[in-house]
């Protein structure tokens, strides 16, 4: 397993899990294989999901560190490099969660759920190749929200009548 | 007609995301079922020609595959088809997508790039934004190579949300095809004079990778980083750049006397925790020669400390742990808040105090610490004492026990580890205890102690983790019998009934060293009778002096124990415990007749005598430390390939055996022997000349002169004078004179430290195997860093350029731009032309410089510190 390359600088990946170990978001900025994935998050949650509360927040985990931080029910994971700073990615989960927390309403586990693919992209407004991309909550804001115009307006051409039927008759 | 048909009906009664989620979470299949099922579905809706339905079957299948593990590279091909649809939503799908099912090898890579290009180039922002995530993925060299154009001009774009996502990009453009170092540098280094806080730290993170990757080739860059670190007021850009300076300063020191003081200045100015953190590691960990950056640095990691929350308090012992080296003075300062670190709740915080304590110990505070760490030892959770007693034994073995005076006390302190009920150290206690006893004469009595006491421990046989430490008891009561004060009873230990729970690899050590507790029995007995025979009784008893004689008597009865304790053995499975067994069977045989029939031993002809001397010869030979390099001391000798192919050998030595090979084979056994007899007796080097000839060692001694060169050179050096002559604890006392300024705080001090036999080198150290991993990277990153180092090159002979006329008056004018850069206007002015200028010459100088300036070293412009 020491064989993973870590290419991507800054954060490595970014893990959501519950408290029941349910995984609810993972993304990958450095390369891992499925089957590797499936065993960081095994590993990882194992380790995670049973230190107690008021314990820190940094997990060094093999050469690396993983800091995390628990919101409600979800526990935030992302792992950095062991010169990296704990306290600048505990911001920048703080930051992800308050930019959720704007976006859906103060935000839930379901929220999450049933909103999974919203939840990366604004991750992906937020961190570009592991590193901090956007530190205005305002900006990631207004970009989501543009962007979800531009798929509403889309989808209503999509499934006007006429369009189907055009569809239909090609 | 039909086909369009299905599509519609696929269109219209197809599982969004949303209902897929739903459904999971209703779902009573179980999850396996479940999710197969849903496969199903997806393969069948992902063929349909419409793109709406295809993208919504594979936006299903990255949810299953981020969440449930499903493999998706099945589908890479479907991908690419949905990211060429024109809709905004359907390229998101197949974006996201790609990012997270592609990598090197998806051979569907090679279609993309079009796509890539032409969504790069779209005046929808948002699309480019899709495009430039996918490419910091997945980028390979080919890619970086043919999109380099279009990320070179995104890199000037108008539109901030393009621009700080191109350069996220620009890192790994870089690191797949250096070339484009070339191309975008210069913008790249623009940016760093941005007044927007977003695309100063995008670029700021690139520069901070790149210094991270290759320190020297972003030194050129110091004056325009400075800058940034002076006037920033964002914790996110500060952190940063700090970072890059922690890089540069340690390729190069004198950047650290300019940087120190406005690195103060935010630790001094700011609240965020994390910058003062950075500001913090930053000092510590490059900046460690600035006494008073240093100073300000550990009051941080002070409040720290006391702080309540755990992450800080962390931090701070880990910020400690970088100083240690260095600076031990911060960690003794705060030694209180580390022992109290001790009993925390955290295991994480408990470890970092625990290595910081260890960084503490000396020679003169070992004593308290290590019996502060038993303490917790026996209080703490199993996994957390056996890291203090790691820790312990680790530290006090550094360098050859280097900081232990007392022996005495460090060898009870192996014995009362290993009675620590968690200790499952027993493999390093092991080691240790063989290991002084070969390395310290003086402690050698303490050691046979220690280990009577240990062998005759009832609790410790029925532990599995103690084992190794009783067989290095053993073994250590069997060498050096001679300090044992009752070998009767040592062999009654060694041969109690309960030591059928050992496995028999020990169970054989013990059974030889009984054998050795014998024959030194034995042996003195015949040498009491004989000195009784041929001196004055008032001799014989100076003579005996500390040890019990023994009588007759004494001696039948432990023949007797033995044979007793022994034949049940003989019949065992373990071929190792029974070979043990009968050699001391055997020798009892020989011995037991002469034995029996004669009261009166004194003559030296009889077979007991002469068995007896001959077996102590055997023993008699001192064991050394062999070096942890000792192996590869050996030099292989000539006509020995070791690397060759034997495969082709076979052809020739099939037909015949020719007398070269031969030769060679012979030589190779010989050194397998003397390899053998290096690792299992230990060093058996040369008894000598000095000392009396004795059969087996006259064996030896002969062994050494034909294979001198496999001995270890540390007698090698030196073959008149025995090896293993150690050097009286006394004589050493001269050339130490007592510190007249270190008042003797405890009555170990008064103790003379002994002598701890110590090889010339590589004895504990090993060249750690990173270094050779670094190396290997340094190579990977050479193109990039040699690329940047060549842009940076030709960007300042284009500088250069530009001063000539006026060189001096520019380099005073260059000189001051670091300090007084509030006021700059003018310069800034200045600057501009000098880019212009610049760019100009940039491009007649690249293609002469290009080649040269490659292996070239960009030297750092003095006028920059």
């Amino acid at each position: 397993m020491t064989c993973l390359i870590m290419l991507a600088s800054g954060i490595h990946f970014v893990l959501l899990v519950s408290r029941q170990g349910k995984v609810r978001l993972t993304k990958w900025y450095s390369p891992y294989a499925q089957k590797e994935r499936s065993k960081v998050i095994r590993e990882l949650s194992g380790v995670i999901l049973n230190r107690g509360p008021k314990l820190c927040n940094f997990v060094e985990w093999r050469g690396y560190k993983v800091v995390y931080k628990r919101y409600a029910s979800l526990y935030f994971c992302m792992c950095i490099d062991q010169e990296d700073n704990e306290l600048e990615v505990l911001e920048i989960i703080h930051h992800y969660v308050e930019i959720l927390d704007r976006y859906f309403g103060s935000v839930c586990e379901l929220d999450l759920i049933f909103n999974f693919h919203k939840a990366y992209y604004i991750l992906d407004e937020l961190l570009i190749a592991g590193e901090l991309q956007e530190s205005s909550k305002k900006t990631v804001a207004r970009i989501i929200s543009a962007q979800d115009q531009l798929v509403e307006v889309a989808k209503e051409e999509a499934s006007s009548i006429s369009n189907i039927i055009a569809q239909a008759t090609k | 007609m039909s086909s369009s048909s299905t599509s519609i009906m696929d269109n219209l009664f197809q599982r969004s995301l949303e209902d897929l989620i739903k459904g999971f979470r209703l779902q009573l299949l179980g999850e396996s079922n479940f999710i197969s099922r849903a496969l199903e579905e997806i393969r069948r809706e992902i063929k349909v020609t419409d793109l709406s339905t295809k993208s919504t079957a594979l936006h299903k299948l990255s949810y299953l595959a981020a969440l449930h593990g499903v493999d998706m590279s099945w589908a890479a091909f479907h991908a690419v088809e949905v990211v060429s649809s024109p809709r905004f939503q359907h390229k998101r799908i197949g974006y996201q997508a790609i990012t997270q099912s592609f990598h090197e090898q998806t051979s569907v890579l090679l279609l993309i790039t079009n796509q890539v290009r032409k969504d790069l180039n779209s005046a929808n922002e948002y699309e480019v934004s899709l495009a430039l995530e996918c490419l910091s993925r997945i980028g390979t060299h080919d890619l970086a190579r043919d999109l380099t154009p279009e990320v070179f001009t995104l890199l000037g774009s108008s539109k901030a949300f393009v621009k700080k996502k191109a350069i996220g990009v620009v890192l790994r453009v870089f690191e797949k095809y250096p070339d484009a170092v070339k191309v975008c540098f210069k913008r790249l280094v623009e940016n760093l004079e941005s007044s927007d806080p977003q695309i100063l730290s995008a670029v700021v993170g690139v520069f901070c990778e790149l210094a991270t990757r290759d320190p020297g080739s972003c030194l050129p860059l110091a004056p325009e980083l400075y800058k940034v670190l002076v006037d920033s007021r964002n914790n996110w850009v500060l952190i940063k750049v700090l970072k890059i300076f922690a890089k540069l300063a340690s390729v190069e020191p004198r950047l650290g006397k300019k940087v120190a003081e406005p690195i103060c200045e935010h630790m001094r100015r700011t609240v965020a925790k994390s910058l003062v953190f950075e500001c913090i590691r930053t000092v510590v960990s490059s900046l460690s020669d600035h006494e008073a950056a240093v100073k300000l640095a550990v009051a941080k990691i002070r409040e720290f400390l006391v702080e309540d929350d755990p992450n800080l308090k962390y931090l701070g012992l880990n910020a400690l742990s970088i100083v240690a080296p260095k600076h031990l003075w911060a960690v003794l300062e705060n030694k209180e808040a580390v022992v109290k670190a001790l009993s925390d709740e955290d295991p994480n915080v408990k470890l970092e105090a625990l290595h910081l304590l260890m960084a503490m110990v000396n020679e003169d505070n070992v004593l308290d610490i290590s019996r502060i760490l038993m303490n917790y030892a026996l209080k703490s959770d199993p996994l957390f004492c056996n890291e203090i007693i790691f820790s312990v034994l680790s530290a006090c073995s550094r360098n050859a026990y280097e900081i232990i005076v007392d022996f005495d006390w460090y060898v009870s302190l192996l014995g009362e580890m290993a009675r620590i009920p968690h200790c499952q150290r027993g493999e390093e206690i092991e080691h240790q205890l063989i290991d002084i006893g070969m390395r310290v004469r003086d402690a050698r009595p303490q050691l046979v102690r220690v280990s009577w006491a240990l062998l005759i421990d009832p609790a410790l046989l029925g532990n599995l983790f103690l084992h190794p430490i009783l067989s290095a008891a053993a073994w250590v009561s069997g060498e050096y019998v001679e300090f044992c004060k009752n070998p009767y009873e040592t062999v009654e230990a060694l041969l109690q009934p309960r030591t059928g729970l050992l496995p028999p690899s020990i169970r054989a050590v013990y059974i030889h060293s009984a054998f050795k507790v014998l024959v030194f029995c034995l042996r003195s007995y015949f040498s009491a009778e004989e000195s009784t025979l041929s001196f004055s009784a008032q001799e014989f008893s100076s003579a005996s002096s500390s040890m019990n004689a023994f009588t007759y008597e004494s001696i039948l009865n432990l023949v007797n124990v033995i044979e007793l304790g022994l034949v049940p053995l003989s019949g065992t499975h373990d071929v190792e415990v029974q070979e043990r067994t009968k050699n001391v069977l055997g020798f009892i045989v020989m011995i037991k007749q002469d034995l029996s029939e004669k009261l009166n031993l004194q003559d030296s002809e009889t077979e007991v005598f002469r068995v007896t001397a001959f077996m102590e010869d055997v023993f008699s030979e001192e064991l050394g430390p062999v070096s942890a390099t000792a192996q590869e001391k050996v030099c292989v000798p000539g006509g020995l390939e070791l690397k060759e192919n034997l495969g082709d050998l076979e052809e020739i030595c099939g037909e015949f055996l020719k007398p070269v090979e031969s030769d060679s084979v012979s030589y190779t056994d010989k050194i397998s022997f003397s390899v053998s007899k290096l690792r299992i007796r230990g060093q058996q080097e040369a008894s000598s000349s000095t000392s009396p000839p004795h059969e087996a060692s006259s064996l030896l001694a002969e062994h050494r002169k034909r294979h001198g060169m496999y001995y270890l050179p540390s007698q090698k050096d030196d073959p008149e004078s025995n090896g293993n002559d150690y050097p009286l604890a006394n004589e050493l006392a001269n050339e130490i004179s007592p510190d007249p300024f270190n008042p003797k705080k405890n009555p170990n001090k008064s103790k003379q430290r002994p002598v701890v036999v110590k090889l010339e080198e590589g004895d504990e150290s090993r060249n750690p195997p990173q270094a050779k991993s670094n190396i290997e990277t340094v190579n990977d990153d050479e193109s990039l860093s040699r690329a940047i180092q060549s842009a940076l090159l030709v960007k300042n002979k284009g500088k250069e350029k530009d001063t000539n006329p006026n060189s001096e008056q520019q380099k005073q004018e260059e000189s001051s731009r670091i300090e007084d850069h509030q006021n700059s206007e003018k310069k800034k002015k200045k600057k501009k032309k000098k880019k212009n200028g610049e760019s100009s010459s940039k491009h007649k100088s690249r293609g002469r410089n290009e080649v040269a300036s490659a292996s070239e070293q960009v030297i750092i412009p003095d006028y920059l510190l």
